[in-house]
């Protein structure tokens, strides 16, 4: 299997796929997300995705509360209050600017998240049926005519992605837009956000833009901008739909340091295996000794 | 210890998250899981039991012992389909194997030792059978069957522990180098209780004591040694149960040593066995559940894993 459950790979070929097309990804620059939710939208219209109900939960501007079967976007809202609480009213900046004016008292972060398409996906190791498979694209995306709602790729995902659906059983997640994509059309949040929040595109240059963009940020003193997900040496190989934030990933529910939890497989199995062998051993002791 | 043990063994740790919300979700899964994790074991310990009786000639426990493991299949079944979110698609398990999937590689080890494990219960009922060739074809096919199914038991017992362990949730990931010996000790000592309700012969009083030697050493090092990720096993639900079971292990265990020659001390024992291997089970499934729900067993250990890794030593 050699580097297939960890470290850095193209998982398309990987997988078995002859002449793969680029891998393709998205890249959140959560820098210029305005919070207005257009990809929400976009995913819900053109995926069917159904209602996830309509609650207020009074988490800011968040009546979502994370991602989930029926949430396939999801924009997080975090308002940051500085010390001491200044009373005065408050300021205009961009959310993370701050070169001539004056930082003002509160920061507002907002950010798209979405599944990571991981180059090590948990979920897609873990599916007993083959429901969950890995495109050309280099994405992951759940067959729903195969999945038997077994729920084990819930449990493996180190980002709390995916989710089984209430009353229909079944595992549902972001799919990158596959029928889309196919057509070498963008992905509908892609298309609907009006601030480049979110590109998609080839992940190779995805990657090259958001490097740029980073040391941009900071040469421009927005010293906590960094990138996430886009390391291939991080615990899932590095993810198809990566980030840049302006605080620590923790703040915007997002995991610090995930690691695909097939990494241990093999370990797990010598373990199993070997208290295999002491129950057998056991028994044999256990049988031992002539009768009475 | 405190008497009630919510008491936290690590102090609070400070950390961040989105309104406390949990970041990896916990398996989607009833305590139908739960109970199969019991079930399976049970069916796997039984089936040992039954090919210790067969080799040494012990009717009565091969008997008790192929019966039970195909009654504890018959339940396994049921509790594996019933807790799908489509039941009617189980067979889709069928379509691939896949070694990378601990749940495609449980299923195969299951349909084989149900396959064995089924031929070999049938073979019991030789002597109720009319037909002369049948009583005498019968006992031989069980014979082969009740080995074949001992040789895939410890693997069916096992390889739940792989099955919890490869996820997300922190503490099941965590136990991954002694869950199986938790389960493999608490699918003996479950055995060993059929045998002692059945014929509490010295075989079965010595698998219920290394059974649970195996069983308390698993679960003591679990509890103790993750750090923070043992904590959702000593407290709340999953502390009582797993409490719950100790206790009863250990009662098990006096009494199949002590009782010998007591038919009813030590088919108390065997039951108290039975007991505790269920509530073990449980236990364990409850603490990685608790650890899933509460972002802080996500997000505390990978901090202190990445200062580890940008400290210079």
């Amino acid at each position: 299997m050699g580097n297939s459950l960890y470290g850095p790979l193209d998982p398309a070929p990987d997988a078995g796929y002859e002449n793969a097309p680029p891998r393709m990804g998205f890249f959140t620059d959560t820098s210029v997300c305005i919070g207005c939710k257009a990809c929400e939208v976009a995913c819900k219209e053109w995926n069917a995705v159904p209602d996830d109900g309509f609650d207020l939960l009074g988490q800011s501007y968040d009546n979502t509360g994370g991602l989930s079967a029926n949430t396939w976007r999801h924009v997080a809202f975090i308002e940051q209050p500085s010390e001491p609480v200044f009373l005065g009213m408050p300021g205009s900046d961009l959310p993370g600017r701050a070169e001539d004016a004056e930082r003002t008292d509160f920061r507002w972060l907002m950010m798209s998240n979405v599944c990571k398409h991981c180059t090590h996906a948990g979920c897609l190791d873990v599916c007993p049926t083959g429901a969950l498979f890995r495109t050309e694209f280099g994405t992951v995306v759940v067959q729903e005519d195969i999945c038997n709602g077994c729920g084990y790729c819930v449990a493996a995902c180190p980002y709390g992605v995916i989710d089984r659906r209430e009353g229909d059983g079944r595992a549902w997640k972001c799919t990158m837009c596959y029928d889309r994509i196919g057509d070498g059309l963008t992905p509908a949040c892609a298309q609907a956000c009006p601030t480049q929040s979110i590109q998609y595109g080839e992940l190779d240059v995805l990657r090259l833009a958001a490097t740029e963009r980073v040391e941009k940020l900071r040469a421009e003193g927005v010293a906590s901008a960094r990138l996430y997900g886009h390391d291939e040496e991080d615990g899932v190989g590095g993810d198809g739909a990566f980030f840049l934030l302006l605080d620590e990933p923790e703040v915007y529910g997002l995991p610090p340091d995930p690691v695909v939890t097939t990494k241990d497989l093999p370990d797990m199995w010598k373990r199993a295996g070997l208290a295999a062998l002491t129950m057998a051993g056991a028994v044999v002791v256990a049988f031992l000794g002539r009768r009475p | 210890m405190s008497p009630r043990g919510d008491r936290p063994m690590v102090p609070r740790a400070d950390f961040k998250s989105y309104y406390g919300r949990p970041i990896v979700r916990p398996a989607p899964w009833t305590h139908d899981v739960a109970a199969y994790l019991f079930t399976g074991g049970l069916a796997a310990g039984s089936a040992l039991l039954a090919a210790g009786g067969q080799a040494t000639r012990r009717p009565r426990l091969r008997r008790a012992g192929r019966i039970t493991a195909l009654g504890a299949l018959a339940a396994s079944g049921y509790f594996l389909v019933a807790d799908l979110g489509r039941p009617e698609r189980f067979h889709h398990m069928l379509r691939v194997a896949k070694p990378t999937s601990p749940m495609s590689t449980g299923v195969w080890v299951f349909s084989a030792f149900g396959v064995a494990a089924g031929a070999a219960a049938v073979a019991e009922a030789a002597p109720l059978v009319p037909s002369r060739f049948a009583r005498k074809v019968l006992p031989p096919v069980g014979a082969v069957a009740g080995l074949g199914a001992a040789a895939v038991a410890p693997a069916l017992a096992t390889y739940t522990a792989v099955l919890l362990s490869d996820t997300a949730a922190p503490s099941w990931h965590a136990a991954y180098p002694e869950m199986p010996f938790v389960f493999a000790g608490s699918a003996l000592a479950s055995g060993a209780g059929v045998g002692l309700i059945a014929d509490p012969a010295p075989p079965a009083r010595r698998m219920a004591v290394l059974g649970a030697a195996l069983e308390l050493y698993g679960a003591r090092r679990i509890e103790t040694t993750k750090g923070l990720l043992s904590e959702p096993y000593t407290t709340g639900r999953a502390g009582r149960l797993l409490r719950a079971g100790r206790a009863l292990t250990a009662l098990g265990v006096a009494g199949a040593v002590l009782g010998r020659g007591n038919r009813v001390v030590s088919a108390l024992s065997g039951l108290s066995l039975l007991t505790a291997s269920a509530l073990t089970r449980f236990g364990i499934f409850d603490g990685g559940i608790a650890s899933a729900k509460d972002p802080r067993y996500t997000v505390v250990p990978q901090r202190e894993r990445l200062s580890r890794r940008n400290s210079p030593d």
